[in-house]
């Protein structure tokens, strides 16, 4: 068991309310900290900080595309904005502003989206954002940052203030297990094995690290030594990271709530395709929309779960084996 | 009020702008010089009168902002840019070139230039992050922003417009450069913004309604904005698209083209 990860995963806490209350404290100790938000600072949670800092808050009302600007301006001045709101919002109806007003002209904007992929549950399609990794990957100079629990959000909240670059960090809605242990270290790039193992990878971001982590027990319990990734920065890749468990496991299964499309399996495949492939599994929404339904319900009938995991990783481990 | 003197001297800074803007755009071969006539005496007036600002120090901290929303007329900006004296004026025949610090639609790579614009509707609400980081310095320094009249379709142009109308930001002032003429057609047949007066007053914009030619307009517009201390200003410029060469002004056809040689020779005459 790594040093990193809790004795128990038995407490929960949501990564909104983790960056609402840290947004808060880095305001305290940081003035030139702005945030703006879109008519959803309630579920953002940016409202701790508005409540204690209403001078430096921006409400621009429900006009996203705007937000993005005023903040580019924002930082273009120096000082250090944090924009929020859902990720289906904040990554689908400003692309063009993100690319023009931020990545272009090297404005240092952090775009923190909550609600991230199904967990908007019951509000259907038409707010789970599930292409929103695609979107930001595919644009150049964007970081994007996908914490796996509350701890690791904390710490990246502080880690963005000093990283004078445009990003896009993820964020979900629920309350998700709290994994990692304070001593775990925090940087932008930098992949965390959670897990030893040399039989095969699982990488993951965001809730889904827990679910691989979960695989990787139940694995375990079957002789497998699965390693787990903790891949919290998609963008840039750690390619170290991903190079290191391809040669030393041979087979890896990246899991992701996100469209297969655009999301970081195909990234992890695009790598290992250029510079020695293994056998890659995948576990992610199968391109199609979502719908209403809680959460677990939704992860469960889109195949998003750890015994998806651990079946998708014993199919990657026979192909390994096959080969 | 009028100044001939000053008067005087913006208009032969106008002509010069307006035969650089015909110098770079044809040896590019490409670029927007009707657009950019249209809004040669806003930014002249703005450059060579209301502006603060130290070309040697692109960056100093005091200077006013300008922002071209409407990055197509690049040309007219990196004339007066020039004209300024950000850059020699011999750059601007590598206006739109690979390598050039002149790209088709302004960066920050040139001096003077503090955002990209191009994709049309975002200058507004960039200015409005300025105008707020202003507030929060306690700096005096104003914004101001030169928006196109078909770029008031774009959507996001009336969302910032309620955002700077929200904070109340009297140091934000916006130019719209009313030249009726869009790439495919008069505004009136595009899609008509009338009563456009009424319509950025209804969103809480002291709105003023000038001759864009005409530098004593221009010019009491700029200072009317400045006293004004309740919120955001927005000056109607009504504009000839093309202006300043006979064949060009309100000529159909003439969006995004460059002229050729022998047509250069013409206007190079008309603006003698």
């Amino acid at each position: 068991m790594s040093r990193y990860l809790r004795p128990k995963r038995d407490e929960t806490y949501a990564t909104r309310v983790a960056y609402g209350e840290a947004l808060a404290e880095l305001g305290a100790v940081n003035s030139r900290v702005v945030v703006l938000d879109a008519d959803l600072m309630g579920s953002t949670r940016t409202d701790v900080f508005a409540a204690k800092f209403p001078e430096r808050f921006f409400e621009v009302g429900i006009s996203e595309a705007d937000m993005i600007g005023v903040a580019a301006g924002l930082a273009h001045e120096g000082f250090i904005p944090f924009a929020s709101s859902f990720a289906i919002f904040l990554t689908g109806k400003t692309y063009d502003q993100i690319r023009q007003s931020v990545s272009y002209s090297m404005n240092p904007v952090r775009l923190v989206a909550t609600h991230a992929g199904l967990q908007p549950g019951p509000d259907g399609a038409t707010h789970q954002g599930l292409e929103d990794i695609a979107l930001m990957r595919a644009m150049p100079g964007i970081t994007v940052i996908a914490p796996a629990d509350a701890v690791e959000t904390r710490k990246a909240v502080f880690a963005l203030a000093d990283y004078h670059k445009p990003v896009y960090m993820r964020l979900g809605r629920s309350d998700w297990p709290l994994l990692l242990s304070d001593d775990a270290p925090f940087k932008i790039g930098q992949a965390l094995a959670l897990r030893p193992g040399n039989d095969l990878a699982l990488i993951a971001y965001g809730q889904l690290v827990s679910f691989a982590l979960d695989a990787a027990e139940r694995l375990a319990e079957q002789g497998i030594r699965a390693r787990v990734l903790n891949m919290s920065t998609i963008e840039p890749m750690d390619t170290e990271a991903v190079e290191r468990a391809a040669v030393e496991t041979g087979a890896l299964v990246v899991a992701e709530e996100h469209q297969a499309h655009g999301g970081l399996g195909e990234a992890i495949a695009a790598f290992l395709a250029a510079n020695g492939p293994v056998p890659v599994g995948f576990v992610a929404m199968p391109n199609s929309f979502g719908e209403s339904g809680t959460p677990h319900e939704l992860m469960q009938k889109y195949g998003l779960t750890s015994e998806r995991i651990e079946r998708t990783a014993l199919e990657t481990l026979a192909r390994k084996r096959g080969g | 009020m009028s100044n001939p003197e000053l008067i005087d001297q913006l208009q032969q800074r106008a002509k010069a702008v307006r035969r650089s803007i015909i110098a770079s755009t044809t040896a590019a071969g490409s670029g927007h010089p009707t657009s950019s006539f249209s809004e040669t005496e806003i930014l002249v007036t703005l450059f060579f009168h209301v502006l603060r600002y130290d070309p040697a120090r692109p960056d100093w901290e005091a200077r006013d902002r300008f922002v071209l929303s409407k990055g197509h007329g690049a040309p007219g900006l990196y004339a007066v840019l020039a004209e300024a004296g950000y850059f020699p004026k011999e750059e601007l025949l590598t206006l739109r070139k690979l390598g050039s610090r002149l790209q088709g639609h302004p960066t920050p790579e040139c001096p003077g230039v503090e955002v990209s614009t191009g994709a049309l509707g975002q200058g507004l609400s960039f200015s409005i992050g300025l105008a707020l980081a202003a507030r929060l310095k306690q700096a005096d320094w104003r914004v101001y922003t030169l928006l196109g009249d078909g770029e008031n379709h774009e959507g996001q142009v009336w969302e910032a417009a309620m955002t700077a109308a929200k904070f109340r930001l009297a140091n934000l002032t916006a130019i719209l450069d009313y030249n009726h003429i869009s790439q495919s057609g008069t505004l009136e047949q595009i899609k008509p913004i009338e009563p456009i007066v009424d319509k950025w007053r209804s969103f809480g914009w002291n709105c003023l309604d000038v001759d864009g030619h005409n530098f004593d307009e221009l010019l009491q517009a700029f200072g009317a904005a400045r006293a004004f201390r309740d919120g955001p200003t927005m000056v109607v410029a009504r504009t000839i698209k093309g202006k300043g060469v006979s064949f060009l002004e309100n000529a159909m056809g003439w969006h995004g083209k460059a002229l050729n040689q022998e047509q250069a020779e013409q206007a190079y005459e008309e603006l003698s």
